[in-house]
């Protein structure tokens, strides 16, 4: 009744350090529900026996009652909410492909909704800058030159580079890279970015 | 810190709690005494030692003396106190009001509930006649321990930070940790580290949780 498990959910979600998804916690959300079905059944019938019986003194419990459903709400909704400003954030910070444990921890619909998040994001790169598009979550940091200096973090195996040579990734190789082609790697921790 | 992750901020300073907040929905879960002025049938199961038993419908009787959540507070309340009356917790009273005006920065205000700031400032929503003394009390005790946050935070750089943090509430620890990124950005700035294209933390997290998972 005065909404602890609604509570629960927001406090997983508070607790998991800044910008992290965990699973996602479907038990609790069918408690939360469960608990609002019940509420509003209780204050349907206390309605009705109010109106046709009388009891007039019903209503501050009806009103109980009622905050109890909006609070329930209100947590159910913040909780979802910020589960998706949580997953849209791995589209900037990840790429476009999650790996397999974070998908886990996504319900079907929030995967859904980060494909359509994509795709609205693809779209819209590509009707920036005339034919090509404008890739924007790339330089997420100022360039200072076109070609950079990696280390490779583990093995990735073959990479192919512009002019169709292609470079083996083995960990702790280093190689002089085009900084458009390594950004991605580097922010997925697979390279790491040396400055000389 | 995530880069792109960009949580609903808190709204509780100013006139209304910001709904999707998860700050707000924290602080508005917090506790204060209330007083019922009206009977509330079949409530008496969820407060078993105030019930008033199967006669009265299982009612809290009129008069007593609650514990409830500020969001259940502030959803009974009218100003006719029609269903209840509020009562101001202690640490907004006169009695520790004169603490704070005498030295605002010995307080330990992560005990005190750690809203403090927020959940006084929607205390004002219950129309007590110490609403502006409650007001100036909050603005006055912020402005005395500000100074020092400030300067905690532009100072501390790479050393354990707790002892600096454990005596403030919420709302001071998130200007502390603003004061630190402000404080490690300029450094890495400073090292020419500021074009170097690195993996999020979000990436580093996920992949120290991976290494976890493969033990199990």
């Amino acid at each position: 009744m005065l909404c602890e498990k609604a509570m629960e959910l927001v406090r997983e979600l508070h607790r998991a350090a800044e910008g992290q998804l965990p699973a996602f916690n479907e038990d609790g959300l069918r408690q939360v529900l469960e608990e609002m079905k019940a509420l509003y059944e209780q204050n349907q019938s206390d309605v009705n026996e109010a109106k046709s019986g009388g009891r007039s003194d019903l209503i501050p419990t009806i009103k109980f009652r009622h905050c109890s459903l909006l609070r329930n709400q209100r947590c159910t909704v913040a909780y979802l909410y910020d589960r998706l400003l949580r997953i849209r954030a791995l589209r900037w910070e990840y790429g476009s492909v999650l790996p397999n444990a974070l998908r886990f921890h996504m319900s079907a619909e929030e995967m859904d909704w980060f494909n359509h998040y994509k795709k609205s994001l693809a779209t819209y790169m590509r009707s920036l800058g005339g034919d090509e598009g404008l890739d924007i979550t790339q330089d997420m940091k100022p360039p200072k030159s076109l070609y950079i200096e990696v280390r490779c973090l583990k093995d990735y195996g073959e990479f192919e580079v512009d002019d169709g040579t292609s470079v083996l990734l083995k960990k702790n190789s280093q190689h002089f890279l085009p900084r458009w082609k390594c950004e991605q790697l580097i922010r997925q921790g697979i390279l790491e970015h040396v400055l000389s | 810190m995530s880069e792109a992750y960009f949580p609903v901020e808190s709204g509780a300073l100013g006139p209304e709690e910001n709904f999707l907040s998860l700050d707000d929905i924290l602080m508005s879960h917090e506790k204060l005494p209330v007083r019922t002025e009206i009977p509330m049938p079949r409530l008496g199961t969820f407060f078993l030692d105030r019930s008033g038993g199967a006669e009265t419908d299982n009612a809290i009787p009129e008069g007593s003396k609650l514990e409830l959540p500020l969001w259940l507070a502030k959803g009974l309340f009218d100003n006719k106190r029609r269903i209840l009356s509020v009562e101001l917790p202690k640490i907004y009273q006169e009695g520790w009001r004169t603490v704070f005006s005498a030295d605002a920065n010995v307080v330990d205000l992560h005990k005190m509930g750690p809203h403090f700031y927020g959940f006084g400032s929607q205390l004002l929503h219950f129309d007590s006649p110490e609403n502006a003394d409650i007001s100036q009390a909050l603005l006055q005790t912020f402005i005395g321990r500000f100074r020092r946050i400030m300067d905690s935070s532009q100072n501390a750089y790479n050393e354990d930070t707790s002892a600096l943090v454990a005596r403030l509430d919420e709302m001071e620890r998130g200007l502390f940790q603003t004061g630190q990124k402000g404080l490690n950005d300029f450094q890495c700035w400073e090292k020419g580290q500021a074009s170097q294209i690195t993996a999020s933390n979000l990436v580093q997290n996920y992949k120290k949780r991976k290494f976890t998972d493969m033990e199990d």
